[in-house]
């Protein structure tokens, strides 16, 4: 027998029990469809982490005084010591570097911020004009802060979107002055807005030259420094040099913390991966279902179609012929349910996607791939058993329907 | 051509042997039309499954063609009731949802002849069995008698050189019956074994050979 003539008996026996057929597909195509749009939803999730993180900058190196800051509080925090603070003078001795393109210190405090009779408790951003392009922000109007001396502290400030609405309403900030703790500032810019980003809103800040931070908070401390290298190739190096650099500046001491961005990211990526799998395998419990669903129609067709199956024996169709039908359906019903669960699954991954336009939805190939594998090979594994049962049936007590 | 030696079979109905059939010695020539008729129970329809090859003896040589035939394996065996057998049923056996047309191609397509070959034999057998305006229709659009006759085409597609037929004539009435018996002595005239099995003693007595049984055994009257 030709396989083209089994594909053809098999799709006629499929044609030939029309709402059996249909429920079949259509519990294979749910399974298959959980899997598209599950795995798409965790990778989305990845995604729109991942994208987070390249927000705040590209080829960034973080550094930040402490030696154990990410391993929770260390024995000198207890007894009140602070880790050897780092200074802007550290932050520009890592120009040094030929692996370091530019860097922006961060100095971070709160403040009250006031204009006319409206004030409110606001952060403050003590940072210099490279942040701007480091942290890849954009401006709404006006200017960032001028580019000068790191220890110039100039008066001026830029404020957050939501920060300008609340001060001044519709009118025009710029040019007017505004009053951070006991001291004056010139507004010359307003950010655009930018909402939530990895915990930090920078809609709700108000960003000065980091030396009129200092100033305002009387520190001479950096909270962080961001160092941007000079390509992706570059990082570690970056990396290293910085650690030198600060090593060496500070009588030999390693009391700073230096990670690359790629560090934090490759974790998330782990992470969310991991997540994506793990909802992916449960999507494949319920396309194994649907193979068991598979199984129960294969037994039911095989004890209905009796009397054929003797036929067939009667006019020479050797066991393995007969098995091989019934495979053929069972494979058929599997994919034509597989191929329709792939168009359901990507149908929803777009509904999804036009609902929420921020979260990037797509189905990573390879979950595209185990759903087509598992719900053949279920589909197929679970027909064994009634294909074995149709092909061992005794033609004399099947011709009869018993 | 057909040659029986010492053929038993019997069943086991809950702990008890219950023989169907006991010594069956028979020999049937090429070309020959046998009838085997008997009261229920007797064992004709056993026999006819053993002729062809839908079971086996419990004791006993099948030969066909001189190849001892119960040695061979299920593979082997369906191979020669593809070749050499064809069969006519009481109750037509069609597949419900092929159409006419489809039901005679069957043997055709499960001995992998291809399809050109395949659709010009069906076109000839429609043809020989008047069938040709009803080549579509599902079984269930036919009559008994059209059902018969694409039940027989189906039976000679592959040009088998045994026809067996179990109670052809048993759903039909009277009319349909008698031209399903003439259709099936036709072939008998182009060199076809024709075995029967019958209730109806006007139509077994029509065979050259006529074969009665009774309690498992053959009895030699009638011949």
């Amino acid at each position: 027998m030709k396989a083209i003539d089994v594909l053809y008996f098999a799709s006629g026996s499929l044609r030939g029990s029309r709402s059996r057929t249909l429920l079949m597909i259509l519990a294979m195509s749910i399974g298959v469809a959980a899997v598209v749009v599950l795995t798409g939803l965790g990778e989305g999730a990845r995604r729109y982490v991942i994208n987070q993180f390249s927000s705040l900058g590209t080829n960034l190196v973080i550094v930040f005084p402490g030696r154990t800051e990410t391993a929770g509080v260390g024995p000198g925090m207890l007894l009140g010591q602070i880790p050897r603070e780092l200074s802007l003078d550290d932050a520009q001795a890592l120009l040094r570097s030929p692996a370091v393109s530019r860097f922006a210190p961060l100095a971070i405090g709160s403040s009250q911020v006031s204009q006319g009779a409206l004030n409110r408790e606001v952060m403050v951003l003590g940072s210099t004009s490279e942040l701007l392009s480091i942290r890849h922000m954009s401006m709404a109007q006006g200017q960032f802060l001028p580019s000068g001396d790191i220890h110039d502290s100039v008066s001026v400030c830029v404020l957050g979107s939501k920060i300008q609405h609340e001060l001044f309403g519709n009118n025009n900030p710029i040019g007017a002055w505004v009053r951070l703790g006991d001291r004056r500032f010139r507004v010359t810019g307003v950010m655009s807005s930018q909402g939530e980003s990895m915990g930090f809103n920078t809609d709700e800040i108000v960003i000065v030259p980091i030396a009129s931070a200092h100033m305002l908070f009387n520190t001479t401390g950096v909270y962080r420094i961001l160092v941007e290298a000079k390509n992706r190739s570059t990082i570690l190096a970056a990396k290293r040099d910085v650690e030198d650099i600060i090593v060496k500046r500070h009588k030999g001491e390693r009391d700073v913390t230096v990670i690359t961005q790629d560090a934090v990211l490759a974790t998330f990526d782990r992470i969310l991966s991991a997540l994506t799998m793990a909802v992916g395998g449960i999507a494949a419990i319920s396309l194994s279902v649907a193979g068991v669903l598979i199984m129960n129609v294969m037994l039911i067709a095989v004890s209905q179609r009796v009397k054929e199956i003797g036929l067939l024996k009667a006019l020479g169709a050797p066991p393995k012929q007969v098995r091989n039908l019934f495979f053929a359906e069972a494979a058929l019903l599997s994919a034509i349910g597989c191929v329709v669960g792939l168009l359901l699954g990507e149908a929803g991954v777009l509904v999804i996607a036009k609902l929420y336009p921020s979260l990037p939805v797509g189905a990573p190939w390879w979950a595209v791939l185990a759903a087509i594998v598992t719900s053949l090979g279920t589909g197929i594994l679970f027909s064994v058993w009634p294909a074995r049962r149709a092909s061992q049936l005794d033609p004399v007590t099947a011709l009869a329907g018993r | 051509m057909i040659r029986l030696d010492k053929v038993c079979r019997s069943f086991m109905v809950g702990d008890q042997r219950v023989s169907a059939l006991s010594d069956i010695d028979l020999h049937i020539a090429a070309g020959d039309y046998v009838s085997i008729m008997g009261p229920s129970g007797s064992g004709k329809s056993t026999l006819l499954n053993l002729l062809g090859l839908l079971d086996r003896p419990s004791s006993g040589v099948y030969k066909l063609d001189g190849i001892d035939v119960t040695s061979l394996d299920d593979v082997q065996q369906a191979k020669v009731r593809s070749e050499k057998i064809g069969f006519v049923f009481q109750s037509f056996h069609l597949v419900p949802r092929l159409s006419a047309a489809m039901n005679i191609e069957l043997p055709l397509i499960l001995a992998g002849m291809p399809p050109a070959e395949r659709k010009q034999r069906v076109t000839q057998l429609l043809e020989d069995y008047s069938l040709t305006d009803r080549a579509d229709p599902r079984p269930d659009q036919l009559s008994g008698g059209q059902r018969q006759r694409v039940a027989i085409a189906r039976a000679t597609s592959m040009n088998p050189a045994v026809l067996l037929a179990d109670e052809p004539t048993g759903n039909l009435d009277q009319t349909t019956g008698k031209e399903v018996i003439h259709l099936l002595e036709s072939l008998v005239e182009r060199k076809v074994t024709l075995i029967m099995v019958t209730h109806d003693p006007d139509i077994g007595v029509r065979a050259h050979t006529q074969l009665h049984m009774v309690d498992g055994r053959l009895s030699d009257e009638g011949h």
